[in-house]
Formats: C-alpha cells, sequence, structure tokens
C-alpha cells in the first residue's frame, strides 16, 4: 500500500431494476483513457455511461511519465492544476555502463510552454485527479463494480451484458468505447487478434518508498554490477516514492522473481545497505509491441491498451492512450449531434494507427537495444555503448527509450496542404505549439485559447463572413509581446492557421481567402 | 594523421541501428564475425581516403586499449 496516498472505494450505483437500460455512449474501462473520453464528450454535451468492474483507482504507478502533450490535453479538460501541484518535473537523464556514466542528457526546456517536456507522477493520482473531474462533470455516470460480460454488436450499436453486485442487465449502447485495456473483454469477444511481437524478456516493475537524496533525474543503466548484466532504470515520482525497473532473464522463473525478499535482495545491491526503504508494488512485465489490425470494427472503437501495447521504455503507452481519447472524443460529438457525418469517425483509425505504429516502432527498437538476441548482436550493441563514452554520433545511437513526442497526422484524409509555401512553422497535422499570449492585458497561454469547436488563429485583421461557430483568434504584435507566436507559426499579414477542437493544425495559408476555409473546414469535418 | 570527427554524420541512428541488426539475422556467429569484417572493408572502400579511414583505426584500436589500463 502506498504511503503518501489512500485508495479511495467507490460506491457501486445499483443495476437497473427492470434488468435493461440505453445509452448514446457507453465507455468500458475507467482507467486513464476511459475516464479522459468520458470527461471530453461531456464536455462537448454528450451524455456517457462509464462502466469499470473495479471500485478504487490503480495500484502501482504503472504509467508515471506524463509528457506535454498528454499536460496539454489534461489541462483542456480541467486537471491540469492538480497535476502541476502534484507531479515531479525531470529534465535530466544519465546513462551509465558497467561502472561508468557514459553521458547525460538534458531535455533543455525552451522557454515559453505552459507545460514542461514531462512530469513523473503514479496512475492512481491521475486517475483520482480524473474521477474527481468526472464526478463534478454533468453527463457522466459513473458504474463502479458494473463488469461487462458479454457483447452482442446489432445493426443500431451493441448490447452489452454486464454484471454487478445486486444482479445482471443489458445496456443497449449506440457507441460502444473500448477502453478496457491490454486483456480487454470487448476485443475477446469480438475475437480480435493483435498483430506484432512479443518479447520474450522480462521486466521486473516496482514502486519503493525511501528517503534518498538522488536527485529527480532518469537513471538508466546498461550491465551494471549490482543487476548481473541486464539493464535498471530508477525514476523519481511524488511522496518519496521511486520507480525502479530491473529487467529479469528470459528464463527466469516469475514465480520466484515476485517474491518480497528476492526483489529486496535485488534493490539492495542497487541501492547499497544504507538506504532503508520499502516495497509498495511488484509487478513483473513481459513485453509487447503490438496492435489490433482495426480500432474502430463498426460502432466500437478500441483505444489505449485494449488497441495497442508498447513496452514502457520511452512512455508511449498512456501517453498514446490518452492521444487517442482526446482524437477521438471531438469527432464523436460531431457524429452523435449531426454535425460531421459518420466518416468523420473512419478518421480516428486513420489517425491513430500510424501513431501507435510509431509508438510501436520505437518501444519495439528500445527494447532490441536493451536486450540483444544474439552474441552478434550484443556486440554491436556494447560498442555503441563503449564509444559513447566519448563519441558524440554513438551517443545518439544509445537507446534507453525514444520518449514520447505528440503525433503529427501526416497522412489523414482531414488534413489540407498547404495552400501557400511555408518556410517555417508548424505543419499541418501537427498539435498546436503553445506560447505566451496577452489577454485583456495579462499574460496566458495560446493552446487554452482554442475552442471547443474549431478555432483560426490569424495574424492582422478578422476577416468578414467567419461563420458564427468558427473562433476567432487575433495575433498581433499587441498580444504576442515574446514574439514567440510570431516564429512558432511562421506568422505574417494574413497567416491564418486552423485549429481543429483537439488543437491539432488541420490547414494553413498566408493569404486568407473565404474558399479556403470553407473547404478546409468541410475537409476538417470529415465531407470530403 | 586526420582525426576522427567529432561532428555527427548519421543523421537516422535508430534506423541505422536497426540496419545492422537486421543484417546479423539468422547469421552463426562465424558469419556475423564475417559479415563485420567484410562491412569494415566495404565502409572503408566507401570512405576511400585512407588516411580518414586509419583515424577510425586509430580510435577503435585506443577505445579498446584505454579499458585495459
Amino acid at each position: 500500500m502506498p504511503k503518501g496516498y489512500t485508495h479511495p472505494k467507490f460506491i457501486a450505483p445499483p443495476a437497473p431494476k427492470s434488468g435493461k437500460d440505453s445509452t448514446k455512449v457507453a465507455i468500458v474501462g475507467a482507467g486513464p483513457v476511459g475516464l479522459t473520453v468520458a470527461i471530453d464528450l461531456a464536455q462537448r454535451g454528450i451524455s456517457v455511461i462509464l462502466l469499470d468492474d473495479g471500485d478504487t483507482t490503480s495500484h502501482g504507478s504503472r504509467l508515471i511519465c506524463m509528457s506535454k502533450r498528454t499536460l496539454e490535453i489534461f489541462d483542456r479538460i480541467g486537471i491540469g492544476k492538480l497535476l502541476e501541484e502534484k507531479g515531479v518535473i525531470w529534465n535530466k537523464g544519465r546513462l551509465f555502463f558497467q561502472d561508468d556514466e557514459i553521458y547525460n542528457f538534458d531535455l533543455l526546456p525552451e522557454p515559453g510552454h505552459a507545460w514542461p517536456a514531462f512530469i513523473n507522477i503514479q496512475q492512481y493520482y491521475v486517475e483520482d485527479f480524473l474521477v474527481q473531474k468526472a464526478e463534478t462533470t454533468p453527463g457522466i455516470e459513473l458504474r463502479w463494480k458494473h463488469a461487462v460480460v458479454g457483447l452482442e454488436v446489432h445493426d443500431e450499436g451493441a448490447s452489452l451484458g454486464i454484471e454487478t453486485p445486486d444482479g445482471a442487465y443489458k445496456l443497449d449502447a449506440s457507441y460502444v468505447i473500448a477502453c478496457d485495456g491490454a486483456h480487454s473483454t470487448i476485443r475477446k469477444a469480438l475475437n480480435l487478434p493483435f498483430v506484432g511481437r512479443a518479447f520474450d524478456d522480462r521486466f521486473l516493475i516496482t514502486d519503493v518508498f525511501m528517503k534518498a537524496n538522488f536527485p529527480s533525474e532518469r537513471w538508466f543503466w546498461f550491465e551494471p554490477p549490482f543487476h548481473d548484466g541486464q539493464s535498471a532504470l530508477l525514476h523519481k515520482q511524488p511522496d518519496g516514492v521511486w520507480r525502479i525497473d530491473l529487467q529479469i532473464a528470459a528464463n527466469a522463473d516469475p514465480e520466484e522473481e515476485i517474491k518480497e525478499d528476492k526483489v529486496r535482495g535485488r534493490i539492495e545491491r542497487m541501492l547499497g545497505s544504507d538506504i532503508p526503504f520499502e516495497i509498495e508494488w511488484i509487478s513483473l512485465y513481459s513485453f509487447r509491441c503490438r496492435r489490433l489490425e482495426k480500432f474502430r470494427h463498426n460502432n466500437i472503437f478500441f483505444a489505449g491498451d485494449s488497441a495497442h501495447q508498447v513496452s514502457p521504455f520511452g512512455a508511449r503507452g498512456g501517453n498514446g492512450g490518452v492521444q487517442d481519447a482526446d482524437n477521438l472524443a471531438w469527432k464523436l460529438a460531431k457524429v452523435i449531434k449531426g454535425e460531421a457525418p459518420d466518416n468523420l469517425l473512419d478518421s480516428y483509425e486513420a489517425e491513430r494507427i500510424p501513431a501507435a505504429d510509431e509508438n510501436i516502432k520505437n518501444s519495439s527498437r528500445s527494447t532490441d537495444f536493451m536486450t540483444p538476441k544474439s552474441a552478434a548482436v550484443k556486440d554491436l550493441r556494447d560498442a555503441v555503448l563503449a564509444l559513447a563514452r566519448q563519441e558524440p554520433f554513438a551517443r545518439r545511437m544509445v537507446n534507453s527509450g525514444r520518449l514520447s513526442v505528440p503525433a503529427r497526422y501526416e497522412s489523414s484524409p482531414l488534413i489540407t496542404c498547404d495552400a501557400s509555401t511555408f518556410n517555417r512553422g508548424l505543419l499541418p497535422g501537427s498539435a498546436a505549439v503553445d506560447a505566451p499570449i496577452l489577454i485583456d492585458g495579462k499574460e496566458d497561454w495560446l493552446l487554452k485559447q482554442i475552442g471547443q469547436n474549431f478555432t483560426i488563429m490569424i495574424w492582422g485583421p478578422t476577416p468578414p463572413n467567419i461563420p458564427t461557430d468558427i473562433l476567432v483568434i487575433q495575433i498581433g504584435p499587441e498580444n504576442d509581446p515574446s514574439g514567440l507566436i510570431k516564429e512558432r507559426y511562421n506568422m505574417r499579414v494574413g497567416t491564418t492557421y486552423l485549429f481543429r477542437p483537439d488543437q491539432h493544425i488541420a490547414a494553413r495559408t498566408h493569404q486568407f481567402n473565404q474558399e479556403w476555409l470553407t473547404a478546409a473546414l468541410a475537409r476538417s469535418a470529415g465531407r470530403h | 594523421m586526420a582525426q576522427y570527427p567529432k561532428e555527427i554524420r548519421v543523421s537516422q541512428p535508430d534506423d541505422l541501428f536497426e540496419a545492422l541488426v537486421d543484417a546479423h539475422e539468422n547469421l552463426t556467429d562465424a558469419e556475423s564475425r564475417q559479415m563485420n569484417s567484410r562491412l569494415i572493408l566495404l565502409l572503408a572502400n566507401l570512405v576511400g581516403d585512407l588516411d580518414q579511414v586509419l583515424a577510425a583505426i586509430n580510435k577503435a584500436r585506443s577505445s579498446i586499449t584505454a579499458e585495459q589500463k
């Protein structure tokens, strides 16, 4: 049990007496992805029922590393401040090979962003903050201890078989979002296979409470003397909890490896005998880098680990899942409200499958670097590490995790190609990048100005005849005193960016005109 | 003699590492050693200039001998 956190016990609502219930949207799984998509939909005016088989938050730290993009999404739905207050900011990483530090890196935070590159925080805090938000957001019904046990697909959606402590019922839903993790009941019910790779190597993942003076840095060891030639990771979390990951030989006995005494011995060898610690959580992972072939099956959508799984190095699992939620919510809301055709929903997988593939590729490569599969590859890997002591090019090749960066929806059908030549700025499909902005003379952030619907940002006067449901952000020297908006977006008079409701860039031009806007808006809403 | 450059010339380090890993796939240890040796000769021929190849040889060897101390 964690020292600084008490797991809540949420109340299970009674099952409907009639044995039947219905909803427009059912979300299965109240983890970070399910809760995010529920809040995002509800804030867009769509009522949802969120079902979970448990009645508390996550055990263990699990996702821990939250990327800037995830923090921006969480800020948009309203839990940014809570994360900022609790999380541990880190920028520096150190890499060790055998006895020595071979080099260190600094993520060098760029000035002029509301959020840092990463913060570390236990998953139970993330879920706790999301539940607090969900409980106060109108339109969300949280049904704890309502376990989905069956699924029947029909023309108008699906019927979920649900078991609760006081009886079973059927829930008819027009749309189902499966956020029920790697062992997804919905996936199993549809008998959908994963495509990808499984790795033999295992990692022991632990949360350790200790009073230690290690800095808030990411330390990664290749073949340290304390751990029999395998890899190890140390990373700081809130409440004096440290995350320690230890690679375990592929042929080790899993039952034996998760025994507390065994784990304690390994950690003592790592930390030395003079640091007292308590083990809060132990988990043994074998890695899988794989995904479903499709993320949409009629009106059933898969998001997060139910759709794709990666190894943890690179922080691409949780961050990827939150971006799935961010991508799906506005599209589903528009289709349900009749503001967009059904094929807008096809763009969910058109955008998120390439993003998942990028995450799978990077996490597979990191895992291959950490766990060489042959003597020749181990020689090659060790040569990279040895040369990295001196050679800058070799440092670039050292791979202890390529950290999550926001996906760019490059080949998406929703994205309009540049109508004019940009030498710099942000490519269409990219997530908007933050910058300081003055609002009524007060310092604020650009991302906070982007609305729930489409938003245009223009340098210069607002053109006439902008549809009334489009928010306009006018930029000029008067509200961009740092010049960072001008620089980051390559703005000049007339330059216009069209932001989608998920803050991604749908289109941009140096010469605004009405036809460009009309066409870009239609394309971005799935009318193409 | 030329100095081995500090400048980074490899633009896609992860693609390079993956290509090298893939090159060893399904080879015996002896075949892998031969593959490495042939690769060295082929790369040396690509570089062409003996002085530069010597800089790389010197760098590789001195990094090994430094570890012996």
